[in-house]
């Protein structure tokens, strides 16, 4: 914990010092850290958005949504991407939902089951429940489909779904949504999840609670596997950061987060 | 030396002679030491968290969750051998038997359609091995079979196929060095062409046979993209054939995209024992081929 803290403070010095040696450019520049999740959407975003002001320059960075939150807090960047909510003492930021990504539990679309509750999809994915049989399927072994260690997708699931409990050993590791969504096409066993954008008809988004993962459920709140893409900033963002924010936030920013899978915000 | 170097038309040649050894030398030296350089690079970064987490919980631990700091290979390590033993089983006897067609018991128009073909099979990228097994081996292996598919079986059988022309074409070269004369011994004894072949040829090409089969096995245990696409890589000891696995070099590509600090280094580490493997089996394919050359 101790030698993470240290990591994080220093990168956060790292990234104070890039800012640093800029000098006061920060009417014309802007840092944003963060996420690797966020990352590419917001390098569409600075990209359109610095073909429009020639004379601004955005600069995105990765790292983690920790290490952006510490960095934003610091003062290193202006703005941190985070994909994961908020919490204990980096509440007092103040964050703005630039998008939303939902996490689908797929299955094969001859599995007959249709919904299950998300305490299921959790010992499914510890190992304690084994057979489709228990859940009104087919009696066969569930294969089990996850993504490897440090995936974004997968911390997601895990934070959202897993809670404290670990994701069984014996789970079939893959190192993208498409090939996991690739395993599920072709297994009537296989269970797996992936970001909602990419769900296609060869594979069914299970009901969760009850709730159909669609973008209405996802609105009302009914449909729980769903996570934020925050920009956090200290106080409300003034300047560049406000400038870029309200290009994400418009219409067109919004119509690339649909483009790309997302789901938008307004 | 230098003096006559600078005055004729020969002397030049030999000055030339001089820099182009040079030259060769040097050439010779910088792929030597990128061999130093990967050495230096992979044991500098992976070590340092070997030993302070510990040199036996990270061979011997079995869970893996680096997010946890949980850093243990063991069921990457079994993973890897189990796969290779798999390739082995599979490629050894179809390669040897196919050697033995090609150098004793066919024509030389039949060798020479099937040799080049199987050298062939030595230039398929391995991405389109895997390919192939996901498509086609995989189902295969779940509707036959039941399981998920991806397994060690799947994987054993791709990296069979993969290290067959390893072994077909050492075998055959080392098949063909036997000399002529043993053969027509064997025979004018009254042995048939079989017994010939297992009891004169084969001992005499033993220890090129040996190092056919280990150069195999360092294929098999480096594969990486074939065994990603069809074991399933689950970080656990395989309970049966039909169980998913993930070898030591799936480990490291699997997950060096998102990993940082302690994770990246664990993955470095799988590197150093990688290595380890590899040096400890070509240090006996060498040992093996050095006493080949001593063999009268």
């Amino acid at each position: 914990m101790k030698r993470r803290r240290s990591a994080l403070c220093f990168l956060a010095l790292g990234v104070a010092f890039f800012a640093a040696c800029r000098g006061d450019r920060s009417e014309t520049d802007l840092t944003l850290a963060g996420s690797t999740s966020i990352q590419p959407f917001a390098d569409r975003w600075a990209e359109i958005f610095m073909a429009r002001h020639p004379d601004l320059g955005v600069d995105v960075q990765g790292g983690g949504s920790s290490a952006g939150i510490q960095a934003c807090k610091s003062g290193a960047c202006q703005v941190g991407m985070s994909s994961r909510e908020l919490k204990g003492d980096e509440k007092d930021l103040y964050e703005i939902v630039v998008a939303r990504d939902g996490l689908a539990i797929i299955v094969h679309p001859s599995n007959p089951v249709r919904g299950l509750k998300v305490a299921e999809v959790k010992q499914i994915f510890a190992g304690d429940l084994t057979r489709w049989g228990d859940l009104g399927g087919p009696d066969k072994p569930i294969t089990v489909v996850t993504r490897e260690e440090g995936s974004g997708t997968r911390g997601a699931f895990q934070e959202l779904v897993m809670g404290k409990t670990r994701i069984f050993r014996g789970a079939i590791t893959e190192d993208s949504n498409g090939t996991v969504r690739e395993i599920v096409t072709h297994d009537p066993a296989a269970i797996g999840f992936i970001s909602l954008g990419l769900v296609n008809d060869q594979v069914r988004a299970l009901a969760l609670d009850g709730a159909a993962a669609t973008d209405e459920n996802i609105g009302n709140g009914s449909y729980k596997l769903v996570r934020p893409f925050l920009f956090v900033s200290r106080g409300e963002p003034t300047g560049l950061a406000k400038a870029f924010i309200e290009f994400i936030l418009s219409d067109e920013g919004q119509a690339l987060v649909k483009e790309e899978g997302l789901l938008p915000v307004r | 030396m230098d003096k006559p170097a600078k005055k004729k038309g020969g002397s030049r040649l030999e000055r030339n002679d001089r820099l182009v050894r040079l030259a060769l030398l040097v050439v010779a030296f910088s792929a030597v030491s990128v061999l130093l350089v990967i050495t230096v690079f992979i044991v500098g970064q992976g070590m340092p968290i070997m030993f302070r987490y510990g040199l036996k919980s990270f061979l011997a631990g079995s869970s893996w969750y680096p997010s946890e700091k949980l850093f243990g290979l063991w069921p990457m390590i079994v993973g890897s051998l189990a796969v290779t033993a798999g390739a082995l089983v599979i490629g050894v006897p179809l390669g040897l038997s196919c050697a033995v067609v090609l150098t004793e018991f066919s024509s030389k128009r039949v060798r020479g359609i099937i040799k080049p073909i199987v050298e062939l099979l030595a230039g398929i990228p391995s991405v389109v091995y895997g390919f192939i097994g996901v498509i086609i081996l995989v189902p295969f292996i779940r509707n036959t079979f039941g399981g998920p598919g991806l397994s060690v079986l799947a994987a054993a059988i791709i990296l069979g196929v993969m290290i067959l022309p390893t072994i077909i074409s050492i075998s055959v070269d080392s098949l063909q060095a036997v000399p002529p004369s043993y053969r027509e011994g064997s025979i004018a004894l009254g042995a048939t062409r079989w017994q010939t072949v297992k009891m004169v040829l084969f001992p005499a090409a033993r220890s090129g046979i040996i190092a056919s089969i280990i150069l195999g096995m360092g294929r098999a245990v480096g594969e990486t993209m074939a065994t990603i696409m069809v074991a399933g890589n689950a970080a656990e000891v395989p309970r049966s054939l039909l169980a998913p696995v993930r070898t030591l070099t799936s480990n490291v590509a699997l997950e060096m995209s998102y990993a940082t600090g302690e994770h990246r280094e664990a993955l470095f580490a799988t590197g150093v024992v990688l290595f380890v493997i590899i040096m400890i089996l070509n240090t006996i394919a060498n040992a093996t081929s050095a006493k080949r050359r001593k063999q009268p």
